[in-house]
């Protein structure tokens, strides 16, 4: 992952009549990262997918992919970015290989290269089987992952996936999984909107959680675990020869300590994880485990949502 | 300003010959071009008779192989006109829409084309299939007029019969471009279809109804003023000829038949020094049709147009 932005929206904002969908939003994705869209339906998720996309004209804010404003120069941004829609939809009577050669056509990629490419890309997705079978006969997760290998075939930098996962069945829901986890350590940068939250967190470096066409949160799921249990991140500690509840005392931004269940549970403002390994090695102590207890998003989410909605 | 980047026709010809393809190969069009074939066939058959039994001898024979009709078959120029239509909407009327209810669009849109690309390319592609079928038409009457008659066309013949394709043609074009606007305004293929459908009726049977009704309303006869009658029967052609369908039959009266000298309504002065049943030349007979021609294709501009305005400012979200 590099700090390099490859998507920046500043004040984004989308208004259909009196109603706004999208509200004044700020959204900075670094090159490599995968983000997680995450809110109620209408929450302006899809609205802001399409204004990255240049396919609907933002009100008012800024955009710039890679650099590009996509209204200015939607060509180059197009070239860029793949997306892959919410129940993807593929001409049923033309095979997955006709779809894609369709697709690398109006992709202006050159021809001398396109049957190759698309025989690898089928290939990396299991579909190079069944490539000339008409569509028709595809399952749903079967015509996921033709959505996946048109992003390969095109080789974007950038992947926006609307509900990927929606309406698979779980062998398939982690094929997709472990070829959005490829792509990301390809260095892709993907945009995943989901409802499914077990997804997201298997897959998202961060989240965006929208809200009435806002994002109310932006950041990683441990970030908002403790943002709303009221600051706190919990650290699991296994150690021994010393006693955690004063050592950890000392430690600036511990808030509390409880021996649980034979180990040691920290509660602190911040991730204090260094300066606590510090001390105990300092005190002579054996440290066996030190974890940040990974916050689980479908609980956060749920306790997110219903403070905001208190 | 801002500037548009690249060009937006990128792309147009991958998404027409794709139509093309598919309309060439889908069912739909299969049955409707058997209708056309068969009717066609059975219109110049029963030309072919006629000719025979009546004519002896003619300088345009093979143009009267498009018009003249033999009971209870109306001629292939009237077939034409009336089941053209039926072809360009069936070709259009889910060319927009068909790729929303398909969840297409979004995916089709996300590629480096302009919006402008899919609807001009599903024209082109939709007008190239039914160019390929009129010449097809053509070849197979020309053939059978030649295998019946055994006479082959003159080229002043042929000439004037391409023209009257070419009218064709932009006849269909302006249905073709109904039934894609009609296909970027309304969400539902069938309703769009229904839509096409119910103008191209209202047009085709009802507007013969209309327009002298309109006309009488407009331009009322006054007994005791005769020039009435001609303000009346004027006013009433150019209520007629806001249907295509006007437009097309006046062209097709023209440029397939050399003796005929007008539109509408002919004096004797226009009349002075002219050979009665002389022919006129191609050139003269395409001059009288210049406006019909030009209004068509105005027409098919302009549809075009209320489809592209309807497509550009639509939010795309499947």
């Amino acid at each position: 992952m590099s700090d390099e932005f490859v998507i920046e929206a500043r004040g984004l904002a989308k208004q259909y009549g009196p109603h706004v969908a999208v509200d004044g939003i700020d959204l900075q994705v670094r090159a490599g990262e995968v983000i997680g869209l995450l809110g109620p339906n209408g929450a302006g998720k899809t609205t802001t997918i399409l204004m990255l996309l240049g396919l609907t004209e933002a009100t008012r804010g800024s955009i710039l992919i890679l650099g590009k404003d996509p209204l200015r120069r939607p060509l180059e941004v197009k070239r860029d970015v793949g997306y892959l829609p919410d129940s993807v939809g593929f001409y049923e009577t033309m095979t997955g290989r006709e779809n894609l050669t369709y697709m690398a056509r109006l992709a202006a990629i050159p021809r001398g290269v396109v049957g190759e490419r698309i025989n690898s890309v089928l290939a990396s997705v299991h579909l190079l089987e069944v490539a000339d079978r008409p569509v028709a006969t595809y399952s749903r997760g079967m015509r996921q992952r033709l959505g996946i290998a048109e992003l390969l075939m095109r080789q974007c930098r950038i992947a926006i996936l609307d509900e990927p996962t929606s309406g698979l069945d779980p062998q398939s829901t982690q094929e997709l999984l472990d070829l959005i986890q490829k792509l990301s350590r390809g260095g892709m940068t993907i945009l995943l909107s989901s409802h499914m939250l077990d997804v997201v967190q298997t897959v998202c470096h961060r989240i965006a959680l929208f809200n009435k066409g806002r994002i109310g949160f932006f950041g990683t799921i441990e970030e908002l675990a403790a943002k709303i249990g009221g600051g706190t991140y919990v650290i699991d500690v296994e150690a021994e020869g010393i006693d955690l509840s004063a050592l950890a005392a000392t430690v600036d931004g511990v808030k509390n300590v409880m021996a649980v269940n034979g180990h040691w549970q920290c509660e602190a403002v911040r991730d204090v994880r260094p300066q606590l390994a510090q001390r105990i090695v300092a005190a002579g102590g054996a440290l066996r485990n030190l974890d940040l207890r990974r916050a689980r998003l479908d609980e956060a989410y749920g306790r997110y949502f219903r403070e905001v909605h208190q | 300003m801002m500037v548009r980047e690249g060009s937006p026709f990128r792309g147009v010809g991958v998404i027409a010959l794709k139509e093309a393809a598919d309309h060439l190969t889908s069912a739909r069009m299969h049955l409707i071009m058997g209708l056309v074939l068969l009717t066609a066939i059975g219109a110049v058959y029963g030309a072919i008779g006629r000719i025979k039994d009546t004519t002896a001898e003619d300088a345009y024979l093979f143009l009267k192989l498009f018009t003249v009709a033999r009971e209870p078959l109306p001629s292939f120029a009237a077939f034409l006109g009336f089941l053209l239509p039926l072809v360009a909407i069936a070709l259009g009327f889910d060319a927009i829409n068909g790729e929303y209810n398909r969840r297409t669009m979004s995916r089709l849109l996300a590629q480096p084309i302009y919006r402008d690309a899919v609807l001009f390319g599903k024209f082109l592609g939709a007008l190239l299939v039914i160019a390929i079928a009129l010449l097809t038409l053509w070849l197979l009457m020309t053939g059978l007029g030649i295998l019946f008659l055994g006479l082959p066309p003159t080229a002043a013949d042929v000439v004037r019969s391409l023209a009257y394709l070419a009218a064709t043609l932009a006849c269909a074009g302006v249905w073709l471009a109904l039934a894609i606007a009609f296909s970027a305004v309304i969400r539902s293929p069938a309703t769009s279809a229904l839509a096409a459908l119910s103008v191209w009726l209202i047009l085709t049977v009802f507007w013969g109804m209309i327009a002298p009704l309109l006309a009488g309303l407009i331009a009322p006869i006054d007994p005791l003023d005769p020039s009435t009658v001609l303000a009346q029967f004027e006013a009433q052609q150019s209520i007629a000829r806001l249907s295509p369908q006007t437009l097309y039959a006046e062209i097709t009266a023209i440029l397939l038949d050399p003796a005929a000298r007008s539109v509408g309504p002919l004096f004797m002065s226009q009349l002075q020094g002219s050979l009665y049943g002389a022919p006129l030349p191609t050139m003269e007979s395409a001059l009288i049709v210049w406006p019909q021609l030009s209004a068509l294709v105005a027409a098919m501009i302009l549809l075009f147009t209320v489809a592209y305005v309807a497509f550009q400012r639509q939010e795309v979200r499947a």
